[in-house]
């Protein structure tokens, strides 16, 4: 069956589509670029490295942009979604939702619009399990964003590795964030990962950071042999 | 032991991890061990431990297993508690001479228990999350629990410990499951 993968260039929507990889053929990435901070549905601190992401994957990538209005950033979607349709002649999405049901139905009623399957392999998976068979299996991923407390500076630009997945671990029990950041507590960037054939190497970025909100804006990055 | 029979189009499949997976960690939760077949695939043999047994859902478009009612003629028989969700309870209604008929509903839902049920607790009405191209005509005799605007939402056997309901207890209603476990141990 020919997937398309909905991808923000997060660790979920990338350990998604290395599992639809496992099982069936991913025909494209699909990505919606939000002009939005606040977009209900989509990630946004660095969504222009979508298309390095795809390169270095060797996937071919459908992009649309959205204003990042509630309700209308749907519309950009289905119009991403029936581009791959259109495009790629792909049969399914493949979604990275964890437990937002907000997000997984609206995927859902667009999928059935168009009568194309819907996947999403990560659907209120065990966090633990999952953030270690991330770290496991090679995924590299940086925090590009924290919106939480007690998350520092420092966390920006900070890849996930074991020791970090342990502080991210500590906050868990004393501030009650989510593990895996789906409570909105922090973004990632996938600069390597299994599927790629090259690793993405950030050359300039800046930080933006202020009463544990932050952002790590990527200036400029390259694909590097690995 | 549970056994989660998982009702998708293929062994294996994508959706497994999405139907399947969550249902195993809340029966594991509770405290309880459990094992997996796929519905083409299900032998005498696989029935012989189980003390309860649960019929996983399926994606939107996957309704294949309403096309091979007859791998699930085990259920007239089985004597263990059985829990079919969403597509688990379609079969569970088709093998006993209930229907289908196209009614879609997906996101979260306001579900009005009709008659009290161990398995939906003592609440008169709870929100629960759906995800179904068809709603069920339960078999003859078969008691309604539960109903949303559109549909039969919950339903059960007179007699037998056979239980069904169509939206998804793995999100957001663990109790559902949780509740089914303790039968099985009774």
């Amino acid at each position: 069956m020919k997937l398309g993968v909905l991808c923000s260039g997060g660790k979920d929507s990338w350990f998604a589509c290395h599992l639809a990889m496992q099982k069936e053929e991913v025909a494209c990435l699909i990505s919606v670029r939000s002009r939005n901070e606040e977009s209900y549905m989509f990630h946004t601190p660095n969504t222009h490295l979508v298309p390095l992401q795809a390169e270095a994957a060797g996937l071919p990538l459908v992009t649309v942009e959205t204003e990042g209005i509630e309700g209308a950033e749907l519309g950009d979607l289905s119009r991403a979604i029936s581009l791959a349709v259109e495009q790629f002649g792909i049969e399914g999405v493949v979604t990275g939702a964890l437990l937002s049901v907000y997000q997984a139905a609206r995927v859902q009623r667009i999928c059935r619009d168009f009568g194309l399957w819907c996947f999403n392999p990560l659907w209120y998976t065990d966090p633990e399990a999952y953030m270690d068979q991330l770290v496991a299996a090679g995924f590299r991923s940086i925090i590009t964003g924290v919106f939480a407390e007690p998350f520092s500076p420092d966390w920006l630009g900070r890849e996930i590795d074991r020791k970090a997945l342990s502080g991210l671990r500590q906050y868990v029990r004393s501030h009650r964030i989510t593990l895996t950041g789906e409570g909105g507590e922090y973004e990632t960037l996938v600069v390597d990962a299994p599927l790629f054939a090259k690793k993405i190497v950030i050359l300039e970025s800046e930080k933006e950071y202020a009463n544990f909100r932050g952002f790590l804006q990527v200036r400029r990055a390259v694909l590097e042999a690995k | 032991m549970i056994l989660l029979v998982d009702l998708s189009w293929k062994v294996r499949s994508l959706s497994r991890d999405e139907f399947v997976g969550p249902v195993a960690r809340i029966v594991s939760r509770a405290g309880q061990e459990w094992g997996e077949a796929h519905f083409s695939g299900i032998r005498e043999a696989d029935l012989r431990d189980p003390h309860g047994i649960i019929l996983c859902g399926t994606a939107l478009k996957d309704n294949l297993f309403a096309e091979k009612v007859q791998e699930f003629l085990w259920l007239k028989d089985i004597r263990v508690p059985v829990l079919g969700i969403c597509a688990g309870m379609q079969a569970l209604c088709l093998v006993h001479g209930g229907a289908l008929r196209q009614e879609c509903e997906i996101g979260m839902t306001t579900v009005r228990v009709t008659r009290p049920d161990p398995l939906l607790g003592d609440r008169q009405a709870f929100t629960a999350y759906e995800l179904h191209s068809f709603a069920c005509d339960p078999p003859p005799g078969w008691e309604v629990t539960a109903v949303s605007d559109r549909c039969v939402q919950a339903v059960r056997h007179p007699d037998r410990p056979l239980s069904g309901v169509m939206f998804h207890p793995e999100v957001r209603n663990d109790l559902v499951v949780e509740r089914f476990c303790a039968l099985c141990r009774e």
